[in-house]
């Protein structure tokens, strides 16, 4: 309960902080819009030549550019400025302070920094999904809405998981931050569904770095593709990366010697 | 002129020399970059082989070619960019700058000419697993290969004056994040970079022809993968200067009024 506790009260110290700097919601909409007008264009090109890619209709491939749009908003969030402020702190010794500190360091590290204007990606996601389930036109029963839902937590589960592991690296490395671009560059591959890539790629997608389960399963539950053992598989792997991603956490705190003092 | 060359020379050598000490971080920026045109090649194979062998003209072994020459002209597409403009003149570095006696131009073109030696030099193997994994259909003609080795060089130009225009937006606003997005943006859907622009509507690859954006990304790769004819080949090679001139012409017009109104910041 403290962990909770704990975390809204650092989002709300975040939240504070980011709604001073209006002009950046102004900023953020504008390339959020630019973004998605990109997307959407691009989905265009592809039906201006086809009528469905690998088996997916367009509203069904719409509905995978939303959960992308959602989950990327989610990571850039929370995941990847909390992540991003470990590897400074590891690297300039700032970590010390936080250590110190009488609370759990696990959660502690992640519940830092909060960066509140990319709701505005999480909204547009929102509202991209809401599209394409008015153009499947079909009623979501509610248990592929519970599906949906729990899909999209146990993706979001393991991206923060994938993230937590890869810089927990830095306390052997110590310079991890190129990895920022690479995961940006990969998690572009979300956009479309993972059937469509070849059998190598689509197991990188799957088990190295889990795209897969973050945008694609989600998005299959909404309409309607997703089997029962996908969803069991989703809910254990997303609990075996949490469990390993905590243990290698302290594993790694024990090989933290400190860069100050 | 002869010292102008001295120090482009001198200012490559620096560059490469730095660059490959700095391997392991071009690689992994590198293969981030890869993600992007292997989507594109993935979702395009997929729609040619559903449409029974080919879209737009592309087979699945065209685009493969496409999207791997893509690879090299988007690493001599990347020159000093509006951001670091923008750096440049919020944080005072300019003034020093100016002091020197040499315009500022030729110091980014000539060290970003040197990184692009080593950056070809390291795009070797990545283009050789690309080549494994994807399978291209290739076969340029002597000609083809020529006009592609000058093309890239005329694209890296070209962008390189193009962004130097967007960053002196920095002289008269500071908050230019927005604006470069908007015209990534444009510049993703009209050169060639998202799609071949045959598979663009007429309307837009009309559009495209006035613009500068298809020389620095479309024009070098078909060179080398397309059909165009050595008459086309040429008058593509002309187009780009047409650009470089045009756009060094106005940039630094744009240059001369920014000064007049710079305000020196920092020490």
């Amino acid at each position: 309960m403290s962990i909770i506790r704990l975390a809204s009260l650092f989002f709300k110290v975040g939240a504070l902080n980011e709604l001073q700097y209006r002009v950046n919601f102004f900023i953020q909409l504008l390339e959020s819009g630019v973004a998605l007008a990109v997307g959407l264009i691009g989905l265009a090109l592809v039906f201006n030549h086809t009528t469905e890619l690998a088996g997916w209709s367009r509203p069904e491939l719409l509905a995978v550019m939303g959960v992308h749009i959602l989950m990327g908003g989610f990571i850039r969030m929370l995941v990847q400025p909390n992540m991003q402020r470990l590897m400074s702190d590891v690297q300039e010794g700032t970590l010390d302070y936080a250590l110190t500190k009488p609370a759990d360091s696990q959660t502690l590290v992640s519940v830092r920094e909060l960066r509140i204007w990319q709701l505005v990606d999480v909204v547009i996601g929102l509202v991209v999904l809401s599209a394409a389930i008015v153009q499947l036109q079909e009623w979501l029963s509610v248990w592929q809405s519970l599906a949906f839902v729990a899909a999209l937590l146990c993706g979001g589960a393991m991206i923060y998981s994938f993230w937590l592991i890869l810089t927990t690296g830095a306390f052997w490395v110590v310079r991890v931050d190129n990895i920022i671009e690479l995961f940006d560059g990969v998690y572009r591959a979300g956009q479309w569904p993972v059937g469509i890539y070849p059998d190598w790629l689509r197991t990188g997608l799957t088990f190295l770095v889990p795209i897969a389960f973050a945008v694609t399963v989600p998005a299959e539950a909404l309409v309607g593709r997703l089997t029962w053992p996908t969803l069991l598989g989703a809910f254990a792997l997303a609990a075996a990366l949490l469990a390993f991603a905590r243990w290698f956490w302290f594993f790694g705190l024990k090989h933290y010697s400190g860069a100050s003092a | 002129m002869k010292d102008l060359l001295d120090f482009y020379w001198q200012t490559m050598k620096t560059s490469i020399i730095v660059q490959f000490q700095y391997r392991a971080a071009n690689y992994f920026y590198m293969i981030g970059m890869i993600a992007e045109p292997v989507i594109y090649l993935v979702v395009w194979s997929a729609i040619a082989n559903a449409q029974g062998g080919s879209v737009g003209g592309f087979t699945a072994g065209q685009f493969a070619a496409y999207y791997i020459v893509w690879t090299l002209v988007r690493n001599m597409n990347i020159v000093f960019t509006p951001h670091g403009w923008e750096w440049r003149i919020r944080q005072g570095q300019l003034s020093g700058m100016l002091l020197k006696p040499m315009h500022p131009l030729h110091n980014d073109v000539a060290y970003f000419a040197g990184w692009k030696v080593a950056v070809i030099i390291m795009w070797l193997p990545i283009a050789a697993i690309l080549v494994v994994a994807f399978r291209p259909e290739l076969n340029p003609t002597p000609l083809e290969i020529f006009i592609f080795f000058f093309a890239i060089w005329g694209a890296y130009l070209i962008r390189t004056m193009v962004l130097w225009m967007l960053g002196m937006i920095t002289f008269w606003t500071t908050r230019v994040s927005a604006i470069y997005e908007l015209y990534f943006a444009l510049e993703l859907l009209l050169s060639g970079r998202l799609v071949p622009m045959g598979l663009m509507p007429d309307w837009v690859q009309t559009l495209s022809s006035f613009l500068p954006f298809k020389w620095t990304f479309q024009f070098p790769i078909e060179a080398l993968v397309g059909n165009l004819t050595p008459e086309q080949l040429w008058q593509g090679l002309g187009m780009q200067a047409l650009w470089i001139a045009l756009t060094y012409a106005s940039g630094e017009l744009i240059w001369r009024a920014a000064l007049r109104q710079y305000a020196a910041v920092g020490n």
